[in-house]
């Protein structure tokens, strides 16, 4: 599974890194980025979704 | 509390007003039956044409398209901004970036961001905590509270005191100020409004000023050093902001802990289920920001235009009710159910768009733990019956006073 979080549309409500700290970072202006070119380790797969289901900008997407 | 200047609102599709009290105790129906009856945007010619959308889809839109909805009046007034002697047009506005259009919004904004990053707001917990501790500690061992007067009005403004670096003391001075700018809108505008308008400048002047003699660790300070466009800030423009800092998060917080405390005052099984695991806090206080969102936007029409169907016309006011939007169904399962592990919840509480609430994670921490802090140490209450809970009306929406009975204490 692989994360991917839009730039052009997240708006640094930090949701995504408040839910799943493993799978996404934030920068120094609030926005946020995936780690780990998005892979999502074994066992975090709920967290990714989570953190997309929660993303007010519809800004995360995900590829099982 | 009173009625607006306008009276007793007749019919909710063709005469609403926002900030009756009639509007404030009865919200989520007036919604659901405007919606029900094939309304969904309602409109009102009180504060010279008013609509308000209340779908999430249409709220969601408005927020987006920057094209056709000026912020340069994103609290609703009887007097239009262009009516306004000292109003500052578009895109700037009067408090950047609230009040700010591309493409000056993003620049104004990208000065304050890093300031309101998680990275730098996460380390202030420590002396949040505290500082809920202290209110708590202050209320001796009376078992009968307010937790509006004693606890939530207090938090937000000591915090964001400390952090620009005003006198914490002037808590009281800052709060009144906040009380003329939102809660006025339907009152006269009398001499006595106008005075304090200029005191609240001059006392800010004074502040700004006084940083620039004796600069420190303090946002204030940071504001000062800060350029736009390759230029450092107007004293003007820092005062400017530090007003909408204020504005901005004070009455909201203080919203957003108030109806936290009075869901969990008013349902046991909830508060319960919180006390026994602190970890579902977080979620819950999602599913507060989403229930009871406590703020509502608006913003100005630019042009006159057909919008879904109704005729808008240039400086009409349209209300961005993210209440409304967190209460759709089409967006969310059981809507008007507060589900405090709510799984799936997309609310927009802190707005959408590139207006997205720039101290949104400060308020999150600051709701967390005063929740936190308050189940700690009233792990029981509830809401004493013989007093009265009030509500704020207006655009930010929340409990003025919440009068508790204590029912055990840690
Ligand atoms: C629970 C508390 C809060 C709520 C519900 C809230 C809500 C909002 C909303 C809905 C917006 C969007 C405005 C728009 O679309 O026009 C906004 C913007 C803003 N908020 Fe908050 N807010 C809260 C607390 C705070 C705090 C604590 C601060 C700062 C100390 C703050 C500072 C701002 C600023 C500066 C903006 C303007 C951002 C921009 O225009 O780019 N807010 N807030
Ligand atoms: S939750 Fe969405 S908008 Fe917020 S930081 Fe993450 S990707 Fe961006």
């Amino acid at each position: 599974m692989r994360v991917h979080v839009d730039p052009s549309k997240c708006q640094g409500h930090n949701r995504c890194y408040a839910l799943a700290p493993e799978l996404f970072d934030v920068d120094d202006y609030g926005n946020a980025f995936e780690l780990n070119d998005g892979v999502v380790p074994a066992g975090l797969e709920d967290k990714a979704r989570l953190a997309l289901a929660n993303c007010p900008e519809f800004a995360i997407s995900i590829e099982e | 509390m009173s009625e607006t200047v306008y009276g007793p609102v007749t019919d909710w599709a063709t005469d609403f007003d926002h900030a009756s009290p009639a509007y404030a105790a009865d919200m989520h129906k007036i919604w659901d039956d405007l919606k029900n009856s094939g309304c969904p945007i309602a409109h009102t010619d009180r504060y010279g044409g008013t609509w308000l959308p209340l779908t999430h889809e249409l709220v969601h839109e408005i927020a987006y398209d920057t094209a056709h909805f000026s912020s340069q009046g994103p609290v609703v007034g009887q007097l239009k901004p262009s009516e306004l002697e000292d109003s500052v047009p578009a895109p700037i506005g009067g408090a950047p970036p609230i009040s700010s259009d591309p493409p000056v919004h993003a620049e104004a904004r990208r000065l304050l961001l890093p300031a309101f990053s998680p990275k730098v707001i996460d380390p202030w917990r420590e002396e949040v905590i505290m500082i809920c501790n202290q209110l708590i500690d202050d209320m001796g061992d009376a078992d009968h509270i307010d937790a509006a007067l004693q606890y939530s009005q207090h938090i937000p403004v000591m915090v964001i005191a400390r952090m620009l670096g005003l006198p914490v003391e002037d808590g009281d001075k800052f709060r009144g100020w906040v009380n003329l700018v939102l809660s006025g809108v339907g009152e006269e505008r009398t001499e006595a409004r106008m005075q304090q308008f200029m005191e609240f400048n001059e006392y800010l002047e004074f502040h700004v000023n006084d940083h620039v003699e004796n600069p420190r660790d303090d946002l204030i300070s940071f504001l000062l050093n800060a350029e736009i466009f390759g230029e450092k800030l107007s004293i003007r423009h820092v005062a400017g902001s530090v007003i909408l800092l204020l504005i901005a998060g004070i009455d909201t917080t203080w919203s957003g802990i108030g109806s936290s405390l009075w869901h969990l005052a008013t349902n046991s099984v909830d508060r319960r289920r919180l006390v026994e695991n602190p970890d579902m806090i977080p979620a819950a206080v999602e599913e507060f920001l989403r229930a009871y969102a406590p703020v509502t936007m608006a913003r100005l029409v630019k042009e006159d235009m057909e919008f879904h169907g109704v005729q808008m016309k240039k400086e009409d006011w349209v209300l961005l009710p993210f209440p409304a939007a967190n209460r759709d169904d089409k967006q969310f399962a059981n809507a008007h159910e507060v589900v405090i592990d709510r799984e799936e919840n997309r609310h927009a509480a802190f707005g959408l768009g590139i207006h997205r609430c720039l101290g949104s994670n400060l308020a999150r921490l600051e709701m967390n733990v005063a929740v936190e802090v308050f189940l700690q140490r009233f792990p029981d209450f509830s809401v004493d019956a013989n007093e009265m809970v009030t509500w704020s009306t207006g655009q930010v929406r929340g409990p003025r006073t919440l009068p508790f009975v204590v029912n055990a204490r840690a």
